[in-house]
């Protein structure tokens, strides 16, 4: 298959997974701003940090809530926005046109300017229906390649980036986590804390599932375990390494060619397989998850140089 | 839809009582969902440079057009014998020249011409066609008559809507379709396939890797080069994508380069390698021409194939019927004069208010003037460019076009129309029943381009 379609689907289903994330995040600062003494936390803060976008917000106020809708979700100067990334999937559909199914397409393709429409006022209003239309527009998108598209090569590239750009997602959540909801002066596992470490959950659509695996309590080893190593859920960094494992295998397949990305996400399969909640508390959450930000920054270098991609 | 006695033509008799059955309200009402429907999958063109919308829906009538088999006989007689002169025309161009030595073509109309490629000369591609697909424009004139208005020998567009048209009318009328009178079209895209691997270069060993190539997705046909490559099951490549080496075209894909064979392309001669021809085109792929002069891949259609296209070589396609065939043109052509001609130069500039006045080397509707429809002052003006340089114009008549009905907002209303169908070329000539019939949306327009507002419909072609 062409390097650029490879590259096209890889970044698009990046960009369809990145504005649903957002979406997600909108959704977690939302839930975490109503919450006792959120003003003195700056909660909206954490969203944007996990977004990666902090250093264009002033390092010493407090971030609002109307400039990270405007920001996250309509800026078109922002390529991480959601109308951004909506834009840019679209576009890169439309590139690799011929490796789409209709159904997919059109669930690029339908309603694709429809941000461009509303303004900030508008936009917080209907947040939450707003949220759900992006959620919506990206599942039927996963929907549609699931259920028709060709397993051939392009599929293995399209989740691929999807998996990619979700272990990036909760390994930045998970840092939010450490920053804005461990702060130096709480003792882990305080009141607060619960509340924050739930809407982690929350934002990964994870608590329901949570209470299945653990049933009940709430402790913030557990939840670190649940999101970083439970092998069922699908929002865990170590389902998407698994993913990424799969899916490079079958890449490799395809070629007949193992590369360094392969043995990169060997390392980053292994390395998760052989830790447990306790062992990421005792090295340290945050080492932990930036060297898993690392790894996947890595790992997503190596998989355009393999490919050829631009 | 008219027979010319104010009464309905037979072939449209179903037609119009399924007219009536609906109703205008509910004619209407489909025509919505219909355009819902190409918004959503996507058939749109680009329009550059006015702003607004970047990508557009053509207007789309619900009414088809219908020709009887008997008249479809006549046409896809007439549509292959002026494809075969063409290409016999093309092939003869670029080696002994013999229809200019017989002195039935002046040899100043072809061999100044910027669409002619000296670079071809003495080269002959596989099979020698030059021309792969032929998209002729036809009007209809008369009762029986039907003329052809222009030959489209480079890259002939709008085929997708050819197939999308049937496919909304298939899936929103499925009972006007039941009864099977009407011939299918949708062999298209197996046929293209076909044609294009008949073309195969001699470096070609085994299945021909066939490809389509495109300026990418921001060019107005995008979507009609996304759709074919994928009913083709081919890949659809950007000059980018591709490389020369050792003789062979290559494509860059995920495992490392893979030979192309045949490349059907939707660029124009210019951007095609910045070696052989416009040497500032950042587009093209370096040191393809030579290749394709090697033997090593097949354009389609052919650098330099335009010239068979051209508006000034256009009033000798009959004489090129009989000079290379030996038959009589099925198709006639509309009467041009050619401002080259110093005597027809001055009918023309006499006339210009009756008359249509095309530049030579136009398309898509862009710098014609339409006598009849413009001011004394437009005239003037337009006169003025044809003295300073009459070898760039040809004019003709304003034809009494037949009409085709039309949904309009409140009732059935007659509009012109020409209709373009697209004749493919590889070890044989193959043409499915059917094409792209354009409809001038507005009262009593001749222009039907969709640049210029135009329409679209299907196009029916009766079975016996």
């Amino acid at each position: 298959m062409l390097s650029r379609t490879a590259e096209n689907l890889y970044w698009m289903a990046r960009y369809m997974e990145r504005a649903e994330s957002t979406a997600r995040l909108l959704t977690m600062g939302q839930r975490m701003a109503i919450l006792p003494g959120a003003h003195h936390r700056d909660e909206w803060r954490s969203v944007v940090r996990a977004t990666g976008c902090e250093e264009n917000f002033p390092a010493d106020a407090h971030v609002r809530e109307s400039e990270v809708v405007g920001y996250l979700m309509l800026d078109p100067e922002n390529p991480s926005s959601i109308r951004s990334c909506l834009a840019r999937a679209r576009a890169n559909g439309k590139s690799a046109r011929t490796m789409l199914t209709q159904d997919m397409w059109e669930a690029l393709n339908e309603g694709w300017r429809k941000l461009d429409s509303y303004d900030l006022a508008e936009a917080r209003q209907q947040l939450p229906s707003l949220i759900d239309w992006v959620k919506t527009r990206a599942m039927t998108f996963r929907g549609a390649a699931e259920s028709g598209q060709l397993r051939n090569e392009g599929h293995d590239f399209l989740r691929t980036g999807a998996a990619l750009e979700r272990a990036q997602m909760t390994l930045r959540l998970l840092d939010v986590k450490y920053y804005v909801l461990l702060p130096e002066t709480e003792v882990i596992g305080g009141n607060r804390d619960h509340y924050q470490w739930t809407s982690v959950l929350h934002a990964l659509s994870g608590s329901r599932a949570y209470h299945h695996v653990y049933g009940g309590a709430y402790t913030p080893w557990q939840i670190t375990d649940f999101i970083m190593l439970n092998r069922l859920f699908p929002r865990s960094v170590a389902y998407c390494y698994d993913q990424l494992a799969y899916r490079l295998n079958r890449l490799a397949g395809w070629h007949d060619v193992r590369g360094k990305p392969h043995d990169t996400v060997q390392q980053m399969v292994a390395g998760l397989e052989s830790i447990d909640s306790g062992e990421i508390f005792r090295r340290g959450l945050h080492e932990t998850v930036q060297s898993g930000i690392a790894s996947t920054d890595r790992l997503a270098l190596e998989i355009a140089e393999a490919y050829h991609f631009g | 839809m008219l027979d010319g006695q104010n009464g309905v033509r037979e072939c449209y008799a179903e037609v119009q009582s399924w007219v009536q059955r609906t109703g205008i309200a509910g004619l209407n009402r489909r025509l919505e969902e219909a355009e819902a429907i190409f918004r959503r999958i996507g058939i749109t063109f680009a329009v550059y440079g006015e702003g607004g919308d970047p990508e557009r829906l053509i207007p789309f009538d619900l009414l088809p057009r219908i020709f009887t088999a008997r008249e479809w006989r006549t046409l896809d007689r007439g549509i292959r014998q002026r494809t075969r002169a063409l290409n016999a025309f093309l092939h003869d161009v670029y080696h002994r020249g013999e229809i200019i030595r017989a002195g039935i073509i002046p040899s100043e109309i072809i061999y100044n011409n910027s669409a002619y490629k000296p670079e071809m000369v003495g080269f002959s591609p596989p099979g020698k066609v030059y021309s792969h697909i032929v998209g002729i424009d036809i009007v209809r004139t008369a009762p029986d008559r039907f003329e052809v208005l222009e030959d489209n020998c480079r890259t002939p567009s709008g085929v997708s809507y050819m197939l999308e048209n049937r496919d909304i009318m298939t899936r929103m009328f499925p009972d006007l379709f039941a009864q099977g009178i009407v011939a299918p079209v949708d062999d298209y895209p197996a046929e293209l396939l076909k044609s294009l691997k008949e073309v195969a270069p001699p470096a070609c060993k085994g299945d021909p890797v066939v490809v389509v190539l495109t300026p990418g997705s921001l060019n107005s046909a995008y979507y009609e080069h996304s759709f074919l490559a994928d009913l083709m099951g081919v890949e659809l490549v950007e000059p980018m994508d591709l490389f020369v080496q050792d003789g062979r075209v290559w494509m860059k894909t995920t495992g490392g380069p893979t030979a192309v064979d045949v490349i059907y392309r939707r660029i124009d001669d210019e951007y095609l390698d910045p070696l052989a021809f416009n040497p500032d085109s950042l587009l093209g792929i370096p040191g393809i021409f030579n290749v394709y002069r090697n033997g090593g891949v097949t354009l389609c259609s052919a650098p330099g194939a335009g010239i068979a296209d051209d508006k000034a070589v256009y009033t000798y396609v009959p004489d090129m019927i009989r000079f290379y065939l030996g038959e009589e043109p099925v198709l006639a052509n509309i009467q041009t004069w050619q401002c080259a001609k110093a005597n027809e130069c001055a009918y023309v500039l006499e006339h210009l208010h009756e008359l249509v006045a095309k530049e030579v080397h136009g398309s898509g509707g862009y710098g014609m003037l339409i006598g009849p429809k413009s001011t004394a002052q437009e005239i003037e003006a337009y006169a003025a460019r044809i003295r300073a340089n009459p070898s760039e114009f040809i004019a003709q008549p304003t034809l009494d076009l037949s009409t085709v009905p039309t949904l309009g907002p409140a009732s059935v209303v007659e509009r012109h129309a020409d209709f373009r169908p697209y004749c493919l070329v590889g070890k044989q000539l193959r043409l499915v029943p059917g094409g792209l019939t354009r409809v001038a949306l507005t009262e009593g327009s001749l222009v039907v381009n969709s640049s210029q507002g135009g329409g679209v419909k299907d196009t029916w072609v009766l079975q016996d």
